[in-house]
């Protein structure tokens, strides 16, 4: 397995927000966490990323144990997070905030080529690029935190909410991109609302409840769940299925 | 006329060290939101090197505000690390508090015999005075010197932050430490190497204020202390060019005030200027309202 989470705990002050989660990603997969507003999906992604310690449980990434490791070494390890909203720097141009993804990078010849490979996948970023990050529109900073994400050349990316305020076309597109992410060698952790799109292209998935896990299996188990389909994915799935 | 034009020069030298010490103040708030109340003892201490070295060990004058910069450097980064970074997700009142103890240590501990001595002292003259008559002004090398120094400083933070990785690192960290975290930086070392920066700034502004107005002592840093971080919130405090334009302006209204009205007023009126702005514009000059974080 190439992440391995086992039993983990996580509080704000008083407020138990993961209360025992455990869940395996295994090279090469796409896997999704699903579940409604508040379930605790970021918290999970925070605290695999080291922005939040766990007060209990185990996090075991390449058979390292991450779990109170400081964020940027986690970074440095592989293990790389495109965070809810975006979070680019708005003070930043295009160029600089791809640079600050390959921070901890030092190859200049293969920062480079990462460099072209975002360009590949987001040709705008490019006829962007020394603009201030903070004047592209929506869609565009969403394309620039996930070619952020790839600079650092992740062996695993963690998405959270990439889907978030894009429009139904850049909404296909973006996830097309984060398919031919996968193929190309990088594993997957995506969160997201829109079950539909997720599950269509995971290959497994969880579903998070209140701080637990409720209900895991493959993307296709959990498309035909009746329980996932009545609160995940409820009237999408049938316009999708008549149409 | 020609007085006017002597009171703009003048005015011109205190404002480019006020630059020195606002800088300080401006990068320390802009990455980790905190007023560093200790930023003017800091600058005392930084006089004193300079002094030791010029003075007392009588080192060529560059080299003595090199190892003033490196001294308080090294000084900036260990109240950051002993003082300020265990409080880093405190309240911010709990550091505010603390930048003021520091502050008061730093005055005290000066003010000890074996430290630097509770006493005014005088400071010789580094190199020979020369004067310049100029379109009926006197210019000094004392002020050439100033501006050269103060001039090189900038274009060397201006490049540090403009286009090298750790410069573009603070401005990243300072827009968004959990982003910078999720980007491999280590936002504690991108700190200290503010403090750092914005201490050794404040050394070479120490090190040239003992020269242009040459008496030292270990409360010198209060006043110049105050009007730089007035400077700063003048400019839009978190904002390196507002803390620029903004010492600049402070240094005229003060030499200005001074010559055309009274000296006993060049306080009054330089903290009422920055009531007014303030009043106008909540954010400073140059500042932005708000950081736009959605
Ligand atoms: N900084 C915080 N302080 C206190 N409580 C928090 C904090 N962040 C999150 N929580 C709480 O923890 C729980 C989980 O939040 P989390 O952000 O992980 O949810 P989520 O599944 O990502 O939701 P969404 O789909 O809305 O993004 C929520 O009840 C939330 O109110
Ligand atoms: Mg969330």
């Amino acid at each position: 397995m190439m992440l391995e989470v086992s039993d983990l705990h996580v509080y704000y002050g008083a407020i138990h927000a993961l209360q025992g989660i455990s869940l395996q990603v295994g090279e090469g997969e796409i896997v999704t966490l699903i579940g409604a507003n508040g379930a605790g999906k970021s918290t999970t992604l925070r605290a695999l990323s080291g922005l939040i310690r766990p007060r209990a449980g185990k996090v075991v990434f390449r058979n390292e144990d991450i779990t109170r490791k400081p964020a940027h070494e986690i970074v440095k390890l592989g293990l790389v997070q495109a965070p809810e909203g975006r979070r680019i720097f708005a003070n930043l141009t295009v160029a600089e905030n791809l640079e600050m993804g390959a921070y901890t990078r030092s190859d200049r010849k293969e920062i480079e080529a990462s460099r072209e490979r975002v360009f590949r996948s987001f040709p705008r970023l490019k006829e962007r690029y020394h603009q201030m990050a903070g004047t592209l529109s929506g869609g565009e900073q969403q394309m620039l935190a996930i070619g952020r994400a790839l600079m650092s050349r992740p062996t695993m990316l963690l998405l959270d909410e990439p889907s978030m305020g894009l429009s139904p076309i850049l909404v296909d597109e973006i996830f097309a991109i984060i398919q031919e992410i996968n193929q190309q060698g990088t594993t997957v952790l995506l969160v997201e609302q829109n079950a539909y799109m997720a599950l269509s292209i995971a290959h497994r998935a969880y579903v998070l409840e209140t701080g637990r896990i409720v209900l895991s299996g493959t993307a296709q188990e959990l498309r035909e769940h009746p329980q996932v389909r009545a609160a995940y994915l409820g009237d999408v799935a049938e316009v999708q299925e008549a149409g | 006329m020609h007085y006017l034009l002597q009171q703009i020069v003048n005015g011109l030298q205190l404002g480019l060290i006020y630059a020195l010490i606002a800088l300080g103040y401006t990068m320390v708030y802009g990455i980790i939101k905190l007023i560093n109340f200790a930023h003017g003892d800091v600058f005392m201490v930084g006089a004193f090197l300079g002094y030791y070295g010029f003075a007392v060990y009588h080192l060529p004058f560059y080299l003595a505000v090199v190892i003033a910069m490196i001294g308080c450097a090294i000084l900036g980064v260990t109240i950051e690390f002993l003082a300020y970074r265990p409080l880093r997700y405190a309240p911010r009142i709990a550091a505010l508090i603390t930048a003021i103890g520091v502050s008061l240590f730093l005055e005290y501990f000066s003010s000890l015999k074996f430290a630097f001595g509770p006493d005014y002292r005088t400071v010789p003259r580094p190199f020979t005075e020369i004067h310049w008559q100029i379109a009926g002004t006197t210019i000094t090398n004392t002020q050439v010197i100033v501006a050269v120094v103060v001039v090189v400083l900038l274009a060397f933070l201006q490049f540090l932050i403009y286009h090298t990785k750790v410069g573009k690192a603070m401005r990243a960290v300072s827009f968004d430490h959990d982003a910078a975290r999720l980007m491999g930086i280590n936002v504690n070392t991108v700190i200290s190497a503010t403090f750092g920066l914005g201490s050794a700034l404040a050394a070479a502004g120490g090190t040239l204020y003992a020269v242009a107005y040459p008496q030292i002592w270990p409360f010198m840093g209060i006043m110049p202390g105050l009007k730089a971080f007035t400077a700063a919130v003048l400019g839009g405090i978190g904002n390196i060019p507002g803390a620029v334009l903004g010492s600049l302006l402070m240094g005229q209204i003060e030499v200005l005030t001074a010559g055309f009205i009274s000296s006993n007023f060049r306080d009054v009126i330089a903290f009422s200027v920055l009531i007014l702005v303030l009043l106008v514009r909540p954010a400073g000059l140059l500042g932005q309202a708000g950081p736009e974080k959605v």
